[in-house]
């Protein structure tokens, strides 16, 4: 029936003024204010830029099937099995095992406890399947043994990417997992992400080893190039140091050269060893290697014993402090690629805000005036509607602090042409049933009833579209798909609390006025 | 009449094809505003085919001296946007930024293109259950047809029109296809309850009854999405252009296919009460 009782009629009230000042809250500048809360602006109203990062794990996984290959062969030697011809193609490890061991060396990998084939209690399995034929073992990765170095690899990375940003000392980065191989980072107000992105892609893997001059070098050697790719000397493959043993790094300016460097100081163990080799090594050259490229290599003239050094090789300042920031956040697991890159500046993020508010004002501006003519007094209800919608609909997004973006403003946009829909809905029922009923309070109530299963249905399919677009849309797609959905419910909400009021409220005044819409 | 323009349409489509941006062909783009009068299409054209970067499109944003560069080749390594800006400094000098880059890499732009014919394909597939469980399978064949109708006369045009298809066209599609819906689910639910009503009255004057019962309302929603729409077409700024255009015609084309396609389907399948009424005894 269209009678509606005060208490109901103050809480509708009530509701309305509340979203009214959440929605408000938005045009205040202060942190204090009663609200804090605010609509985030998507990065492309509010400039920035946005980074999608790949893992390459191909390296990762060959380390892995190079340590699995030692770990046999140790394995075996000291079980004192023996085993022929070990090594490593495409992906898979092979070896030769005699008949009599077979048995012996399938338990090995295939048992639960096994130390060199580690099980997976929750994906029940092992880090490699393990395939014979005749005397021929072949292992390779699993499914799951791939999965867990891609998640190992993509949480290290994401650790490092956090360090390295942090260190840069953007504002409030948003850096999030995607996918089991990728890396998004969104940097809010950055206009040219270049430094950023150099940073990121380097895997600024640190290592100190000897120049050699002899290839019998137990470890191996192999030949490296100077950064400035001209030079080519042969170095060792043992490696002295690494970066983890890094505690600090800086830039310096060194006095005595006038030349920056970067100074690092080495946690214990990395200074006991650091001490070692250059008391063994004085006299020999050592190449301090970065992401396979020797940076320099300063020949030995003391033990260093402190654990502190200096890294010198035509730094300029910006440039030693990029290699600082990247010793101590540490190497990357693998190199990442960047994929996908969006950066959108400051001032275009304001015009596009700028012309989003103009189109949404002409907009509304536009239906109003419409409504108002087609309807005259119930125009007005549906516009008085409409604005409270709108206030609705922004208080929501205020309150969840969803994130607004440029398609999200058009969607807010497209809300207003659309919410109006429900009370034309109903309006053109109601002139309907006032053809056929005398009676304009029950002419009134059912052109509610029965225009309620069209609008469901209608809005219903309406909010199908947004919940896939949410799912399957990205960035500011999304931003659309939350206005477009949370439209949808306000929209239904004040038609059916507020519209339904205010026409009760007029229909039972003029029950007796003939051609009443 | 619609069976030529959806003809006509998926001949464009598989000849003429359609016109990718960034997002789903992958490479560069650009958008750069230039403070400087002699900074215009031709110099920009001149400085960038120097670069050696291949295939490159140039053209003006908007904006009297906005401009908008696309290059096809996909160049990814970090440094590639740094290049370019070096490069158009030594050539045109400084007075000029860049407002927006995208570079999208080829396995991204074939996700995004993947995601988004599945995203369509979902859509409708949602759709065409939801009206078979709130109603018949002849209405919900219907609905889909003029579904189809609207995505692919809409596509068509960008075809013909050379328009860019980007992601936010994606979410156009997706909103038509949500609007297009609306509008034929109206009409048949006031043809389910003229079916209930009317025993004796012809389904093609049913449906042409319900049609004008509902003509009004359809006429006024779409006028105001359409008001909504035309102000976001002129004044929403030059990146909501090709979104709002693609929405524009996929509103008339769903009005159009809500009144001429949806309900014909319904008299050709001869939809009657009993069909409602078989419905309603299950």
């Amino acid at each position: 029936m269209l009678y509606f009782s005060k208490l109901r009629i103050v809480l509708v009230f009530l509701v309305s003024l509340f979203f009214i000042f959440i929605a408000s809250s938005n045009l205040q500048n202060s942190e204090d204010s009663f609200i804090s809360k605010k609509i985030n602006l998507g990065l492309d109203l509010q400039g920035g830029s946005y980074l999608l990062l790949e893992i390459d794990n191909g390296p990762v996984k060959t380390q892995k099937l190079q340590n699995t290959t030692t770990l046999i062969r140790n394995f075996f030697k000291n079980k004192k099995i023996k085993f022929n011809d070990l090594r490593i193609v495409d992906n898979k490890i092979i070896f030769i095992v005699a008949k009599n061991n077979q048995e012996l060396v399938k338990e090995f990998f295939l048992d639960k406890e096994s130390e060199i084939n580690p099980y997976y209690n929750q994906y029940k399995s092992h880090q490699f399947d393990l395939s014979i034929e005749d005397d021929k073992f072949t292992l390779v990765l699993s499914k799951y043994g791939l999965i867990e170095i891609k998640t190992s690899s993509q949480d290290q990375a994401i650790e490092i990417v956090r360090r390295r940003v942090d260190e840069v000392g953007t504002n409030e980065p948003n850096i999030l997992k995607r996918g089991n191989n990728r890396i998004l980072v969104e940097l809010p107000g950055l206009d040219d992400p270049m430094r950023i992105k150099s940073l990121l892609g380097k895997t600024a893997n640190l290592t100190f080893r000897f120049v050699t001059q002899n290839n019998n070098d137990t470890f191996g050697t192999e030949m490296l190039s100077f950064e400035d790719g001209a030079t080519e000397v042969m170095v060792s493959k043992r490696i002295i140091l690494n970066g983890e043993n890094l505690l600090d790094a800086q830039p310096q300016m060194n006095n005595q050269t006038n030349e920056t460097v970067v100074s690092f100081t080495l946690d214990r163990v990395g200074a006991k060893r650091f001490g070692k080799a250059t008391s063994a090594g004085i006299g020999k050259q050592l190449a301090i290697v970065l992401d396979g490229k020797i940076v320099s290599a300063p020949v030995i003239r003391d033990t260093i014993a402190s654990g502190n050094g200096q890294i010198s090789g035509n730094f300029t300042f910006q440039s030693a402090t990029d290699l600082a920031l990247l010793l101590r956040s540490g190497a990357l697991p693998a190199p990442l690629s960047i994929i996908e890159e969006r950066t959108v500046g400051p001032d275009l993020g304001k015009d596009s805000i700028k012309a989003g508010v103009i189109a949404l004002m002409i907009g509304f501006l536009l239906v109003i005036f419409f409504m108002l003519i087609k309807y005259k007094i119930f125009g007005l209800i549906a516009n008085v509607t409409l604005l409270v919608n709108l206030f609705f609909l922004i208080g929501i997004l205020t309150l969840f602090e969803a994130t607004l973006t440029l398609p999200g403003i058009a969607g807010i946009i497209l809300t207003v042409g659309m919410a109006v829909d429900a009370n034309v809905l109903i309006f053109e029922r109601i002139k309907e049933e006032c053809k056929k009923e005398k009676n304009n309070i029950i002419a009134f109530d059912s052109g509610y009833v029965k225009s309620k299963t069209a609008i469901i249905d209608a809005n219903i399919t309406t909010l199908i579209a947004a919940i896939i677009l949410f799912f399957m849309g990205s960035g500011p797609i999304k931003g659309f798909s939350v206005t477009l959905g949370v439209g949808i419910f306000t929209t239904l909400f004040s038609v059916y609390f507020i519209a339904r009021m205010f026409t009760g409220l007029y229909v039972v005044k003029n029950k007796e006025k003939d051609k009443l819409i | 009449m619609s069976l030529s323009l959806v003809v006509i349409s998926i001949l464009l489509l598989f000849f003429k094809g359609l016109n990718f941006g960034v997002d789903f062909k992958g490479g560069t783009l650009i958008e750069l505003r230039a403070d400087d009068k002699n900074i215009n299409v031709t110099s920009l054209r001149q400085s960038f085919s120097k670069m050696n970067i291949g295939d490159f499109n140039v053209k003006k944003f908007g904006n009297e001296n906005d401009y908008l560069i696309k290059i096809e080749k996909k160049d990814t390594s970090t440094n590639a946007i740094e290049v370019i800006k070096k490069k158009l400094r030594l050539s045109v000098g400084n007075s000029f930024n860049f407002r927006r880059v995208e570079n999208v890499g080829p396995k991204v732009s074939a996700e995004l293109l993947k995601s988004g014919i599945i995203a369509i394909a979902l859509s409708l597939v949602a759709m065409l259950f939801y009206i078979w469980i709130r109603f018949e399978w002849q209405f919900s064949l219907g609905a889909i047809l003029a579904l189809f109708h609207d995505v692919i006369i809409t596509l068509g045009l960008f075809s013909l029109l050379n328009l860019e298809i980007n992601l936010s066209i994606v979410a156009a599609v997706l909103t038509i296809v949500g609007y297009s819906m609306n509008d034929t689910v109206v009409i048949y639910d006031r043809v389910r309850e003229n079916l209930k009503k009317f025993s004796d009255i012809k389904i093609f004057e049913l449906t042409n009854i319900s049609i004008n019962e509902t003509l009004s309302r359809t006429i006024i929603t779409s006028v105001t999405t359409l008001l909504a729409l035309v102000s976001i077409y002129l004044f929403g700024g030059e990146i909501l252009k090709g979104f709002s255009l693609a929405m524009i015609m996929g509103v008339i084309f769903g009005t159009y296919s809500s009144i001429y396609i949806a309900n014909p389907v319904l008299v050709k399948l001869r939809v009657s009460q009993k069909t409602i009424l078989k419905e309603d005894s299950e």
